[in-house]
């Protein structure tokens, strides 16, 4: 590629390309530096065959089968590697939910008048999500609701006479019953993680099959995370709705004083953009064009669904943001955030500020936050930029000029007010027509991260350009959707260079029904990881109005780039919903050869979904399409 | 004529990870690839061996390509002889696997293939610049180096050794 410094196997993206030189100039490591010094990684490792659960080891287990065949206590490959793929679910799993149960304390202290600086942004949604759980709604007011709703939602973590309702309410009525029958409902979230630590605890489970059910079950509390994360944040923040915003390094601003929120909960980063839209004089005073927020990763995609703020960057590129040196402040709440972030922002001056208790990172200034103080706080870390802007005068910056339109917001209620706009009795018609008649073959979801291991984003747009010129509905979610946004997929304007025409004839008859003047964007920016839910409740609903099961639907999901055990822990319940599910890097299960079978191929004999693991983009997107096909010919389409 | 590069052991470097080992089962693969030559037949053998020495060392060993070799003149079918680079290796057209090389082999280095009844050891890895036993080690226990270049690192750290106790 001309003009890409050389660094097209890093990115494919031009203006993280440009910082990667500028990195390169200024001997500042990066991922790509400490991924090249790592290798080559352990093969071991790499194939799950390492074991640390106990003092005896740590173990490894030879796949060429020269040495030790099983582990000190006696465990097999199938049972290590099973054991180590449990964890990442479980680890997953308390990560979405961990995000789900910090709003669900915000929504309680809200009800509980404790937490001022919040309120029902959506009382329809709480209303609606009320009734899913049985909540009495009539002639009571949003506090008095919500506060029974955040004390069910805190329920579902625990064991209790009901299943996880998070779960039990959010699939079809079928796979309810395919999941009972395999004994995989979850009893409680925080039940079934902590049951996951106790069996992979040394000398406890020891039958790789029976592991491997106690991950998928795992992976349906992951989606009840997730599912209440979404509902939980609709209410307190507001359900988005299309909106029109910009991506990629360019919406840094020179002149401004520039704050990155990064991480994934916009109990912090909606609060953020809320209080700085009330700071610009104090700006001003500072000698700033006023406050200019930016998202990095999934907290990014929140505020951009809600508000339309630019998204910076996303994922493995998340230290290019601070290369510019245009970064004033970058506030993290937890997941996804490198604790190298705090060695670029030394070498560029940017203060790296740590808000939660449990995301603390030596070097970085930590101001707890809470959501009791919660404005108070926001201000507090607002103010901490506007100071750094003073020392950031003068002193050179490097943007680069590259910003890619975007066209977000599209949460499941948002696309059926769209599809309502084409017909008003039956939303899900329209879609489903062209479902049958072939215009749109099937639907992608894209997810999960970028790996340094993957030039950025190489996979999703290879695969993504292939599908949509397939007619393929994709949906995007996550730094999948951050990585799809910055290369242009979700510019309506691209919709003739991208689309195949059945598509392109969809997505445009939606558009002008809606008044865009064009069609919709060729990708919907479903919103932040656990929006993945976003995915399963339009599946879902499309299923219900086809009188089908999840499993029966033309319907697929990539986590093309994958890094985070979350993207683990949702693999495993999409597998659980029964979709076929695309990992376009390796898992690390190869070392056995009985688990690698059963993830993709046995478990579709129980919930329909497995996983394919491709690492080459061209080759995993033919292998969705002839997925869909098949799905396709099972529904007699 | 230039020193040839051996093969050479840090021995106060070496963490038991075993890493050199699975890189060398996957240079003697057909696919060369870790995730397809697991389950490759014939399956690929590693010719480096980390052995421990209780209670707490480890230590890779591998064929030392001697130059008085003793498999070499122990070999009744004539199946081993030495590149011009110096490296002693086994033919497996001639080899009729009698063992006779593992008798007589000092450090217990080569083994037997029980696919393909030969004996096979450490070939150098003819394709590489650098061995892929000493590519994959994490701590750089492993280093390829020629006798001189090595000997003049151990010297380096003696005179450190010597002057730093003579000075106090």
């Amino acid at each position: 590629m001309a003009g890409d410094n050389g660094n097209s196997n890093k990115s494919t993206d031009p203006a993280v390309q440009e910082m990667i030189a500028k990195a390169e100039s200024m001997n500042v490591v990066t991922v790509w530096d400490r991924y090249e010094a790592m290798q080559p990684q352990c093969g071991f490792g790499d194939t799950g065959l390492c074991c640390r659960n106990c003092l005896q080891g740590p173990c490894r287990i030879d796949p060429f089968g020269d040495g030790p065949d099983k582990a000190i206590c006696g465990a097999t490959a199938d049972v290590m590697v099973a054991r180590g793929l449990d964890r990442a679910i479980a680890a997953g799993t308390a990560a979405h939910s961990g995000h789900a149960r910090h709003l669900a304390h915000t929504l309680l202290k809200m009800a509980e008048g404790k937490a001022k600086d919040y309120t029902v942004k959506d009382g329809a949604k709480l209303r609606a999500v009320s009734t899913r759980m049985n909540i009495p709604i009539e002639g009571r007011s949003d506090n008095e609701i919500a506060l029974d709703l955040a004390k069910a939602a805190l329920a579902d973590f625990g064991e209790k006479d009901t299943p996880v309702m998070w779960a039990a309410t959010v699939v079809t009525k079928d796979r309810v019953k395919v999941l009972t029958d395999l004994g995989l409902v979850p009893k409680g979230i925080d039940y079934e993680v902590s049951e996951i630590m106790h069996r992979t605890l040394y000398g406890v489970d020891a039958d790789a099959v029976n592991l491997l059910l106690a991950g998928l079950r795992c992976g349906v509390a992951d989606l009840a995370g997730c599912y209440m994360g979404t509902d939980l944040a609709d209410i307190l923040f507001g359900t988005p709705t299309p909106v029109v915003t910009e991506a990629n390094l360019g919406t840094l601003k020179a002149d401004a004083i520039n704050i990155a929120v990064h991480g994934h909960n916009p109990v912090l980063s909606d609060l953020m953009v809320t209080v700085a839209s009330d700071m610009k004089e104090a700006a001003v005073a500072a000698g700033a064009s006023g406050i200019n927020m930016v998202g990095i990763c999934c907290t990014g995609n929140e505020v951009m669904m809600r508000h339309g703020i630019p998204s910076c960057t996303h994922s493995v590129s998340q230290e290019m943001a601070l290369m510019t040196g245009a970064l004033d402040a970058m506030v993290v709440d937890y997941q996804c955030i490198m604790p190298a972030v705090v060695n670029v922002a030394e070498c560029v001056g940017t203060t790296i500020v740590t808000t939660m208790d449990l995301c603390k990172i030596t070097g970085a200034t930590h101001v707890e936050f809470s959501e009791e103080a919660a404005a108070e706080k926001a201000k507090e870390t607002i103010d901490i930029a506007i100071q750094n802007f003073s020392r950031r005068k003068n002193k050179p910056i490097d943007i680069p000029e590259i910003r890619t339109p975007v066209v977000a917001g599209f949460s499941v209620e948002a696309i059926v007010a769209a599809l309502s706009k084409v017909n008003a009795e039956d939303p899900l018609k329209p879609v489903v027509d062209n479902i049958k008649a072939g215009n749109i073959r099937g639907v992608c979801l894209f997810a999960g991260c970028n790996n340094v291991k993957v030039p950025q984003d190489k996979n999703f747009t290879v695969m993504a350009r292939k599908l949509l010129k397939e007619n393929v509905l994709t949906v995007a979610t996550g730094c999948g959707a951050g990585a799809l946004m910055r290369h242009g997929f979700m510019d309506p304007a691209n919709v003739d260079d991208l689309c195949g025409d059945g598509l392109k004839a969809v997505l445009t008859a939606i558009g002008e029904a809606n008044d865009l003047g064009g069609p919709l964007p060729p990708i919907l920016h479903l919103g932040s990881c656990v929006d993945n839910s976003r995915a399963v409740a339009l599946a879902v609903a499309v299923a219900d109005y086809l009188g089908v099961d999840t499993d029966k639907l033309p319907v697929v999901a990539s986590a093309a780039e994958a890094v985070s055990e979350k993207a683990v822990s949702i693999g495993a319940y999409a597998v659980a919903a029964g979709l076929p599910t695309h990992v376009g890097v390796m898992l690390p299960v190869l070392g056995s050869p009985l688990v690698t079978e059963v993830l993709t191929a046995k478990v579709k004999d129980l919930t329909g979904g497995y996983f394919i693991v491709d690492l080459d983009p061209e080759s995993a997107a033919d292998q969705l399409l002839s997925v869909i096909d098949e799905r396709r010919a099972g529904l007699g389409l | 004529m230039a020193q040839p590069k051996e093969i050479f052991v840090r021995l106060d470097r070496c963490m038991g990870c075993h890493s050199c080992e699975l890189a060398c089962a996957v240079e003697h693969s057909q696919s060369k690839s870790l995730y397809s030559a697991i389950s490759e037949k014939p399956t690929p053998q590693s010719r480096v061996y980390v052995e421990w020495v209780p209670p707490d060392n480890r230590l890779p060993v591998l064929c030392r390509h001697c130059e008085d070799a003793p498999c070499m003149h122990a070999c009744i079918c004539g199946a081993i002889s030495r590149t011009e680079e110096g490296v002693v290796m086994t033919n497996a057209d001639k080899c009729i696997g009698c063992w006779t090389c593992v008798m007589v082999c000092p450090y217990g280095v080569i083994g037997r293939h029980l696919q393909e009844h030969k004996a096979y050891r450490c070939d150098r890895c003819p394709d590489l610049e650098i061995p892929a036993c000493v590519n994959s080690c994490p701590t750089k226990a492993l280093v390829y180096r020629t006798v001189d270049e090595f000997s003049k690192d151990v010297r380096r750290v003696a005179s450190r050794e010597m002057l730093s106790g003579e000075g106090g």
